[in-house]
């Protein structure tokens, strides 16, 4: 099996604190990791490679830093990783980064199986990995929870859609989101630590992906931020004390609830 | 090309073989749009047997149905779906063409973009017209609701974007209302797919899936075991809503995947979010605190889901839930009410 997996750098979350003053968020000094949810992906490839056997090449796109997650994906079972990596990329939006990223694995190899995650945990569109695989002309599919099967150049596998789960076939080569049901990452281990720091990692850049650059990062991106803001999200509630005062507490939930019509007149009578 | 401007459209997504009420808040959505621009507002309908379903658009403030009813169209093929959608749009070009941030949305847009070389903004919060530029304006939350960004199309159409589920209510309906429905063929390279549907497992949870519940009761680690957690459920049945929960007790077992709000979760809008043992770290409340109304319950005074409670309790809620759950003794509300 042949298969690539592609990983984006975000922002660590775990770090994002908010300003008690301001309720925003504070951005200095955070750190960078592997895009939590791109965790799985590593972790389905790597498993089908365990099943089936074959190769995972790592690909993300960012800036040269993004060798540091590439790395962390090696260590825990991929065999190579290519960075796509160039000022020209600067600015791109889904679509921008998505065409680069399709001409960036098409550079790195044939592919089967190409996985993603279910979305980035700083953009959050979710929109990366199916415009790759369209752009590929890969079989897409997004919120996949389980592979059932590989064979015969068939994939089978359940997708987790509102109110339950769908299984679905399709030809090979394929471009798997996965959701984090999927599975449960695994940790580094030390032997696969050393691995990845015997791998080099190759840098694609605007030039090696023969992409015009009319079509490359801010230039090449059909939507503009025209704004940001930064959004206060604290309310100012009434807080209860159900020590000093129980009925109270439960009393204003009632009224609530009553009013939103989620409780009906005639119970509160019968109260 | 401010002369010849097309019209603003919205995709109708079909849940069981009928039109799902996501496809009506789309439309009070396109209405604005539509009447601010001063064209048409359409909807587009892609399913079988859908063809005589789609007077409830008309009625919720779509002018025009454009229907696809094929047998190819059943169940939801990504390649077939989106060779239809691109021949519809090429041939009546819209200006605008928003859908749903479904799973069925966020993976119909993606595709369908990449095909029309235009730009796509991901599950919006807010949309208007710019007054000057006649600009569609996306606005979206980012980096868990940390951030909210607004967002333009400029040069490249049509302007597409999908809208979060409950950002906005569906029109009161009018069934005076009249439209005009153009049933259009499926061209047969449109209709063939590669992708085959073998079943669906409906999971047996309480209530609706939570991206679609008016109501949810969340718990955390603090509902300290599964049996408590059972406590949720209750009120959550009775109230006619969902059971929702934080990542912690998702990795406990207490509450499936498809339960969890957050950041690695699901983006949650009811109208009321009753968040019990719950602490509120930020990756929680970038999944929740887009709901109306907040209720938390929680032991310690400085929990931070406090802060974006409308109603905070600061209690034991085994105590407290309880309580709650007499409140309303034989099971009431909209969907218990039915049941009495
Ligand atoms: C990348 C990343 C993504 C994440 N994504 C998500 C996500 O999508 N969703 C999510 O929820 N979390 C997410 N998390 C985890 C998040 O940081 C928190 O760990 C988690 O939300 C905490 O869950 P909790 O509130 O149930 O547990 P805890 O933080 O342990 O809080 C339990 C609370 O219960 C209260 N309590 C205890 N006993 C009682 C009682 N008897 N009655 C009432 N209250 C009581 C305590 O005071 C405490 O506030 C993510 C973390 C990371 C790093
Ligand atoms: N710059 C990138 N490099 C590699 N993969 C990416 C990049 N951006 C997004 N992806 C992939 O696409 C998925 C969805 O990202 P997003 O559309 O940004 O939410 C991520 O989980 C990654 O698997």
């Amino acid at each position: 099996m042949r298969m690539a997996v592609l990983i984006k750098q975000v922002p660590a979350t775990e770090n994002i604190k908010i300003d008690e003053k301001t309720g925003t968020m504070i951005r200095e000094g955070v750190e960078a990791e592997l895009n939590p949810l791109d965790l799985h992906a590593v972790e389905e490839a790597v498993r089908l490679k365990e099943r089936l056997g074959g190769e995972i090449t790592v690909i993300s796109m960012g800036p040269p830093a993004a060798r540091r997650a590439i790395a962390s994906a090696i260590a825990m079972g991929c065999d190579r990783g290519f960075l796509i990596s160039d000022r020209k990329f600067a600015g791109s939006d889904t679509l921008a980064t998505s065409l680069t990223l399709a001409a960036g694995v098409r550079k790195a190899g044939e592919f089967d199986l190409i996985f993603a995650g279910e979305r980035a945990t700083d953009g959050e569109t979710g929109q990366v990995g199916p415009a790759v695989g369209r752009y590929l002309g890969a079989s897409v599919f997004t919120y996949v929870s389980k592979v059932a099967s590989v064979e015969g150049g068939r994939i089978v596998l359940e997708r987790a859609v509102e109110g339950g789960h769908e299984t679905v076939a399709a030809p090979l080569p394929a471009l798997l989101c996965v959701v984090k049901e999927i599975n449960t990452p695994r940790l580094c281990t030390l032997a696969g630590k050393m691995r990845a720091r015997r791998t080099e990692i190759p840098l694609l850049d605007a030039a090696s992906l023969g992409i015009p650059d009319a079509k490359l990062g801010l230039g090449g991106s059909p939507t503009k931020v025209v704004r940001v803001m930064y959004p206060q999200i604290t309310r100012n509630g009434k807080i209860f004390s159900a020590a000093d005062d129980p009925d109270g507490a439960v009393r204003a939930v009632f009224d609530l609830l009553r009013e939103h019509g989620a409780i009906e007149e005639a119970t509160s009578d019968a109260e | 090309m401010p002369n010849s401007r097309g019209d603003v459209w919205t995709l109708a997504e079909v849940r069981d073989g009928a039109i799902h009420s996501v496809s009506w808040e789309l439309l009070a959505w396109g209405r604005k749009l539509a009447d601010k621009l001063g064209s048409r507002l359409a909807s587009v309908v892609l399913g079988s047997g859908v063809a005589d379903k789609t007077d409830s658009l008309i009625h919720h403030g779509a002018d025009v149905v454009y229907v696809v009813d094929e047998p190819e169209l059943a169940t939801y093929r990504p390649d077939a779906y989106n060779a239809v959608l691109v021949s519809l749009v090429k041939e009546y070009k819209p200006e605008i063409f928003i859908a749903s941030a479904t799973t069925t949305g966020r993976t119909v847009m993606p595709v369908l973009y990449v095909d029309l070389e235009t730009g796509l903004t991901a599950d919006c919060t807010g949309l208007d017209i710019d007054p000057e530029t006649k600009l569609l304006l996306q606005t979206r939350p980012a980096i868990g609701g940390n951030v909210m960004a607004d967002i333009r199309t400029p040069n490249t159409r049509p302007q597409m974007c999908t809208v979060r589920p409950r950002s906005k209510r569906p029109l009161a309906p009018d069934a005076n209302r009249r439209g005009e429905v153009i049933v259009k063929r499926g061209a047969a390279a449109d209709l063939a797919s590669i992708y085959q549907f073998l079943s669906f497992d409906r999971e047996k949870a309480v209530g609706l899936p939570i991206q679609d519940a008016e109501i949810i009761v969340a718990g955390g680690k603090g509902m300290k075991n599964p049996k408590n957690f059972a406590l949720l459920e209750e009120l959550a049945r009775r109230l006619g809503g969902s059971v929702g929960a934080s990542r912690q007790a998702v990795d406990l077992s207490w509450a499936p995947y498809s339960a969890q709000v957050g950041l690695s979760g699901k983006s949650v809008t009811p109208k009321i979010y009753i968040a019990c043992g719950i602490s509120g770290a930020v990756q929680h409340l970038a999944g929740m605190s887009a709901a109306d109304t907040v209720i938390a319950i929680n032991t310690d005074p400085d929990a931070p889901i406090f802060r974006v409670a409308d109603i905070g309790i600061i209690g034991n809620a085994m105590e407290i839930v309880p309580k709650l759950i007499d409140m309303c003794p034989g099971g009431c509300g909209r969907k218990g009410g039915e049941a009495r």
